[in-house]
């Protein structure tokens, strides 16, 4: 499917913001400034698939979105407790 | 039902360019933790409704999605600024002597011995005029 002018104005905004996040990302002081650009680039990413496969016009793209939704929700969960350090 | 669609997507592409460009200019881990979760969060389902409006046929797998990620987004920003919390890494606040966000940018250190030092020394330092949390 072809896209409209407001839709090719809707997928520049989104690769700007995963542009920003990934310059948070690089320049982040600390690791946790850099674990909450990675949470949120991840949440982008999610809606970028979903977005990705009504571009093509293939449903199996939203299978793909989901998986990749609970991975970087583990992910995040993860590195965090990481972080936390062991409580005793 | 094609324009309805496409302007939802704006609106949420608009709301993630938003979340994005608050996480490169808030001054503290906790700011962008709080715009990049609120902010993204929104533009998120409003990207996935726009979605649903152009491929009407897909509203079950997209509301599984948009359900995920209202469930899971405010759970992971939880668990990374209370992690952050314990590790020792105190609010950022502006005061009228003139502390900068250089001030704000404290390492964080990755065992709990070395925030616990780091807790128990904080009172003795020069921040004495910080909120306690």
């Amino acid at each position: 499917m072809s896209l409209t002018p407001l839709e090719f104005i809707a997928f520049g905004m989104i690769c700007l913001a995963l542009l920003l996040g990934l310059l948070r990302l690089l320049l982040g002081p600390s690791a946790g400034d850099r674990i909450v650009a990675a949470d949120t680039m991840s949440v982008t990413t999610t809606a970028t698939i979903a977005g990705l496969a009504a571009l093509l016009n293939t449903p199996l793209y939203l299978d793909v979105a989901m998986i990749f939704g609970v991975l970087s929700f583990v992910f995040v969960v993860a590195i965090a407790r990481t972080i936390e350090g062991d409580r005793e | 039902m094609r324009l309805l669609g496409d302007l939802f997507l704006l609106l949420g592409a608009s709301f993630l360019l938003l979340g994005a460009i608050g996480l490169v200019r808030m001054p503290d881990v906790y700011n962008r933790i709080q715009t990049g979760t609120k902010a993204v969060t929104l533009g998120a389902l409003s990207v996935l409704l726009g979605i649903a409006l152009i491929q009407p046929g897909w509203w079950a797998k997209l509301l599984c999605i948009a359900g995920f990620i209202l469930f899971t987004n405010p759970v992971g920003s939880s668990t990374i600024a209370r992690a952050l919390f314990i590790a020792g890494v105190r609010p950022w606040q502006a005061r009228p002597g003139g502390r900068t966000a250089a001030d704000a940018k404290a390492r964080i250190p990755l065992s709990a011995a070395e925030g616990s030092a780091r807790r128990s020394a904080a009172p003795t330092a020069a921040l004495t005029d910080e909120g306690q949390g």
